[in-house]
């Protein structure tokens, strides 16, 4: 942190001022300006829809920006393309690791910019040296010319920052370069941001995680609705203020949990199994009870969870339902007795962002609303009407596409899409991930709702204040087992970090 | 099957090399040099319009108007030289190469600047295309009279015991695999199709990438022109009618992913080689030539179906046991 | 967000009404386009707008028709099926084969439709059961069908059909209706009512925008899937009955090139061949236009390649000139 007091004297490496982007009907930006500097760790914080991934794009080149200029190095400059950014130095990892699956580990690196020979053609022995060099300066020691579908996404993000360097970056953007990495690989990435920063690299570090944001980001820039609303220095700033101007408004409790009354088992599940991803399973669920799920990324909760739904099947394992075993080979199986799944990754197993808002609502309660087969529009817009303002959408109309709401506004789509099932078991997998604050907080006065009403909740999560907040009782998953089980008076932060890492208390 | 994965194009060897001694078990003489060479050179057209559609697949496009770009180039090609039967065989191949590639270029171009579904553009020019001969010629034929010696007897003119045809698509074939190994456009077709997002972050422009690999294969398609007509030594509306469904079957069989992304030369090249050994074995060990589509369907199918299972990614192994194995 | 302060409970129905979202339909720009052709055929040819000459033109479209009312619902999905000809050819092989064998019309019917189902399941199960790519497969089952007719006939032909099974193809229904033109309609009707007013339907819909949400939603897609494949093949069985019939005979090039036809038609009728999208009025409004094109040409002269140019142009302008146009819109707008 000692560089900080110098970085407000360095000249920025990248400099953004009045910068404004407009689409048809909504302003993305308004006359922001942002400043990254030489070996200093800048963080873009905001809610989703603030504006930083259009911010990121105008960057990369992707996107031009109506109005403002781009200077770079004290020269006033424009990135029509996405290759003219690539060339001033400004690099960007994404979240979902944007690289190519079928080409080689080196190949991945020098795209585009490959070394030639003298007739111009691809130089391959010298492509494979420089990238073997690079991934070392990266801390990675693997042979370049495997492929890219081979390794892991931590090496894939390994690989994306060999790429950076690849290029002589100036700037570097990470966005929410955490959100898929497990706990082991985050401090990796930390060790690698360091590294980058003594390189004296300008790194512009998007992210939802505060923990992470103090810990390695030397100023902070937040946005809210478009434009800039404050910058500093993170030294002189608290968390606290960081919400506050993100969300610019007080916020209730973000975690509204309701004490009620526990029931009799509802859901008991025993001896599951799977050969490669889960075994031994076994837990109660009672009602009015909201069970988390924590562990890391990966641990085989997810798996597991569809399992249940018939998604995928166990080898072996029972599940009893109200005392009754039930076989499930099939989600349409799953929702007629009663158990339902909200999915992970909302864009791609949740909402069907071409269909209008009531037709996703009413999509798994088709047989409820139509009679002998023939759709029933009139008893589908009641369904949906119902469970939206349960939920608190915000939305033009029902007959809206899904895909023109904010992340928030679709995943209340999604949860009352599986509540007008009438479910007796809801399982919400990372239910508030990648939404903004105010959703948030709606989604987990709901859960609570729901609870208090006798309905049986399993919420998988891998954020601790959200577990912590909204659980009765916490069983902690590793590596396709059961690590963990915790009663909601004995949770502890430390106890499920150190169950879901493997580290015993002797230890 | 990881080894298996990795040498998709040694199985097709493998797969041939069976078929062809199957064949030769039945019927010895197809193996001789003379012949194999012949079965290669009948083939040699194949290849080369394999290579151009590898190329649009790549890229996630497909182009279905290659056959009927093939039959307009052709025509045009015939028609130069029954106008100017002194025009040098040359400038003619230059001319429906170049046609060819205009024809490629609005594919392209309405892929790239309109962005319509691939699949549609190249039904709509297919038909488009084939019209234009019609147009062109009032469905009136081009016969081998009307068409210089020279005009015909180039594909057939032997170097090197070798003909012209022949050496003309291993010239084709090793500048591809130039163009696809070592030239930044070729790497950038697997790039489009591998992960057009990704590619745009990487600078490259998807859209026009496409658009060059519709150039490629609309060039391919004007030389196969020339070669058709010229070897054929006739030309009319109908040539090499649903012959772009047999490029893409080779295509698929050489393991080329629908998909975009996943292909190579060598496999293009086995695939359609695979198609011509089954086609000229047919009639030598007494099997009816009629069999060769229903035998060419069941290929592509078996193709398909091993690809598949080639390509499907083992699943995340979470538990600590499995790994170790 | 500021701007929307809008009461949860205030959430409409829907902001159009039935009648402005029907006017800025592709079906509304389809019906437009298929009146004015409907006016150039009756001002350039005075024989246009004899009933029975109108009667001879719905020839040239209802079997094509009748695959590409199926062959909407598969592209709504997100798959394509191009062995739709080659499962006519075979279904029609099969039906001349049987001829020899002494059978007589409703056997005929029944091996015709018989065929088409079984061809729909061999693509339906390589494509669900296997989960193969759907282009792919049917380009491979295209040859393989088509090809299993060549085994069959070689450069031969069938005929000697009974008379009676004259009556799909040639026989008319009441005055200038014929069966053919009568089995459209009733088929169109039913495929609409499928597609846009039940569960199945909204399945389809669902798949073809997003398989995984609907497969989590609790829709069984590869039920849905086989079904529409076997669909598909049972269609192209009825449009091998009627068209052998109409034809009197069987070779193995029989319908050679209507898979690409069918796909036009449904493209043509507004079906998104990316999946998710299209209606069955727009499919039969394309169906008419496509009919009355070839049918004016007919009149005037002009071959039938010409025709097929026009088609291709139409098919694509018809998806460039929306494309142009908002392009234009936006930037008038700036």
């Amino acid at each position: 942190m000692l560089q900080d007091t110098t970085t407000s004297r360095m000249k920025p490496a990248i400099a953004l001022e009045g910068i404004s982007k407009s689409f048809p009907g909504v302003k993305a930006l308004s006359d922001v300006s942002l400043s990254l500097y030489p070996g200093s760790v800048t963080a873009l914080v905001g809610e989703n829809g603030a504006g930083k991934s259009t911010l990121v794009k105008i960057l990369t080149g992707i996107y031009q920006p109506d109005g403002g200029s781009i200077r770079v190095a004290d020269t006033e400059t424009t990135f029509p393309t996405a290759l003219s950014a690539a060339r001033a130095g400004v690099t960007a990892i994404h979240q979902e690791t944007v690289l190519f699956d079928e080409l080689s580990v080196a190949e991945n690196i020098f795209l585009g910019h490959a070394p030639r020979n003298r007739f111009g053609l691809i130089d391959w022995k010298k492509l494979n040296a420089d990238a073997r060099a690079l991934l070392h300066r990266a801390g990675a020691d693997f042979d370049p010319t495997i492929r890219l579908r081979d390794l892991g996404i931590a090496k894939k993000h390994l690989v994306a920052i060999a790429r950076a360097l690849s290029v002589d970056a100036r700037v570097v953007i990470m966005d929410e370069p955490t959100a898929a990495l497990s706990h082991k690989e985050i401090h990796e990435l930390y060790a690698l941001v360091e590294r980058l920063k003594a390189d004296g690299k300008a790194i512009l570090f998007i992210s939802h995680k505060f923990d992470e944001i103090f810990r390695i980001a030397d100023r902070y820039t937040v946005f809210r609705d478009g434009t800039m609303v404050g910058e500093g220095l993170i030294a002189d700033v608290a968390q606290d203020d960081l919400v506050r101007m993100m969300v610019g408004r007080a916020v209730g409790s973000v975690y509204p949990k309701e004490d009620v009354a526990i029931g009799e088992p509802v859901l008991t599940v025993s001896g599951y199994r799977h050969p490669t991803e889960f075994e031994d399973i076994n837990f109660e669920l009672r009602r009015g009870e909201i069970l988390g799920f924590y562990g890391l990324v990966g641990a085989g909760r997810s798996e597991f969870m569809q399992s249940l739904i018939g998604i995928t099947r166990p080898s072996a394992g029972a599940i009893r339902l109200d005392g009754e075993i039930l076989v499930i080979r099939s989600p349409s199986e799953a929702i007629r007795s009663g158990i339902v799944y909200v999915p992970e990754e909302r864009g791609r197993q949740g909402a069907i962002i071409g269909l209008p808002i009531f037709q996703n609502v009413t999509l798994p309660s088709l047989s409820r609303t139509s009679r002998s087969g023939f759709l029933k529009l009139a008893n589908e817009f009641a369904l949906a009407r119902e469970y939206t303002s349960r939920l608190d959408l915000r939305a033009a109309s029902l007959d809206q596409d899904v895909g023109t709401l904010s992340g928030g506004n679709q995943q209340k789509v999604v949860i009352a899409k599986w509540l007008a099932t009438k479910p007796k078991v809801i399982i919400l997998d990372e239910p508030t991930k990648g939404i903004d604050i105010g959703s948030k907080a709606a989604v987990h006065a709901f859960m609570s709702e729901l609870a208090a009403q006798g309905l049986s909740v399993i919420m998988v999560s891998s954020e601790i204040p959200e577990i912590m907040g909204m659980s009765d009782r916490v069983i902690v998953m590793r590596e396709g087992r059961i690590a963990g089980r915790f009663e909601r008076s004995e949770l502890s932060a430390e106890k499920l970090v150190r169950a879901a890492a493997g580290i015993t208390e002797a230890a | 099957m990881s080894k298996l994965l990795k040498n998709r194009e040694l199985l097709l060897v493998g797969a041939i090399l069976v078929l062809i001694a199957l064949i030769a078990w039945r019927f010895p003489p197809f193996v001789a040099p003379a012949n194999l060479a012949r079965v290669y050179n009948d083939t040699s057209i194949l290849i080369i319009l394999a290579l151009g559609q590898m190329a649009v697949i790549l890229t996630r496009c497909i182009d279905l108007s290659m056959a009927a770009n093939l039959a307009l180039s052709g025509m045009v090609a015939a028609m130069l030289n029954a106008a100017f039967p002194g025009l040098p065989i040359p400038v003619i191949i230059l001319s429906a190469m170049a046609l060819g590639a205009v024809l490629g270029m609005v594919n392209g171009a309405l892929v790239w600047k309109l962005n319509i579904p691939p699949i549609v553009v190249t039904l709509g020019t297919l038909t488009i295309y084939r019209g234009l001969i019609f147009l062109l010629t009032n469905g009136k034929w081009i016969n081998a009279h009307q068409m210089s010696d020279a005009f015909k007897s180039f594909p057939r003119a032997d170097l090197a015991g070798i003909p012209v045809l022949s050496w003309l698509s291993v010239v084709m074939v090793a500048a591809m695999f130039l163009v696809m190994t070592r030239t930044p456009l070729g790497r950038a077709f697997f790039a489009v199709g591998g992960n057009p997002h990704a590619a745009v972050y990487t600078g490259i422009d998807v859209g026009r990438t496409r658009f060059f690999a519709y150039c490629l294969s609309g060039t391919l398609a004007g030389l196969s022109g020339y070669l058709w007509v010229s070897r054929y030594a006739v030309a009319y509306v109908d040539i090499a009618a649903g012959f772009e469904l047999d490029i893409i079957a080779a295509c698929v069989i050489g393991g080329i992913s629908i998909a975009g992304g996943i292909g190579s030369v060598p496999g293009a090249v086995l695939g359609a080689l695979f198609l011509g050994v089954i086609k000229n074995a047919l009639p030598v060990i007494n099997i009816s030539p009629f069999a060769q589509m229903a035998i060419s369907g069941m290929v592509i199918i078996i193709a398909v179906a091993v690809n598949a299972r080639a390509e499907r990614r083992k699943g995340r192994v979470i538990l600590k046991k499995a790994e170790a194995v | 967000m500021a701007e929307t302060h809008l009461s949860p409970r205030n959430i409409p129905d829907r902001l159009e009404g039935r009648g402005v979202r029907l006017l800025k339909s592709w079906e509304s720009l389809l019906l437009v386009v298929a009146c004015l052709i409907f006016l150039g055929n009756s001002l350039a040819s005075p024989y246009f707008l004899d009933p029975w000459n109108l009667s001879d033109a719905t020839f040239n479209f209802t079997e094509k028709a009748m695959i590409a009312f199926a062959m909407a619902l598969v592209i709504i999905s997100g798959e394509i099926d191009l062995s739709v000809a080659s499962i006519i050819a075979l279904a029609s092989t099969a039906m001349g084969y049987a001829v020899q064998l002494g059978f007589d019309t409703p056997a005929l019917v029944i091996v015709g439709l018989s065929v088409g189902l079984i061809c729909g399941v061999v693509n339906g199960l390589l494509i669900t059961g296997l989960g193969l790519p759907s282009i792919v497969v049917t380009i491979g089952t295209m040859s393989l069908f088509r090809g299993l007719s060549f085994i069959i006939l070689g450069d031969q032909a069938f005929t000697g059909y009974p008379d009676s099974f004259a009556w799909f193809g040639q026989g008319y229904v009441w005055w200038v209706f014929s069966f053919e033109f009568t089995l459209f309609v009733v088929l169109a009707v039913i495929y609409g009512v499928v597609l846009h007013k039940t569960n199945f339907g909204r399945a389809v819909y669902a798949i073809g925008n997003n398989q995984t949400a609907a497969l989590f939603s609790g829709i069984r897609v590869n039920r849905v899937k086989f079904t529409l494949f076997l669909l598909t093949g049972l269609m192209a069985g009825l449009a091998s009955i009627c068209l052998t019939s109409r034809l009197g005979s069987t070779r193995p090039s029989i319908a050679l090139g209507w898979e690409l036809e069918v796909v036009t038609m449904v493209v043509l009728g507004g079906v998104s061949i990316l999946g998710g999208s299209g209606t069955i009025p727009g499919v039969v409004l394309a169906a008419l236009i496509m009919g009355m094109v070839t049918f004016g040409f007919g009149l005037l002269n002009v071959p039938g390649i010409v025709m097929s140019i026009f088609i291709g142009l139409l098919l694509i302008s018809v998806i460039a000139l929306p494309i142009l146009w908002r392009r234009a819109r936006r930037r008038l707008a700036h």
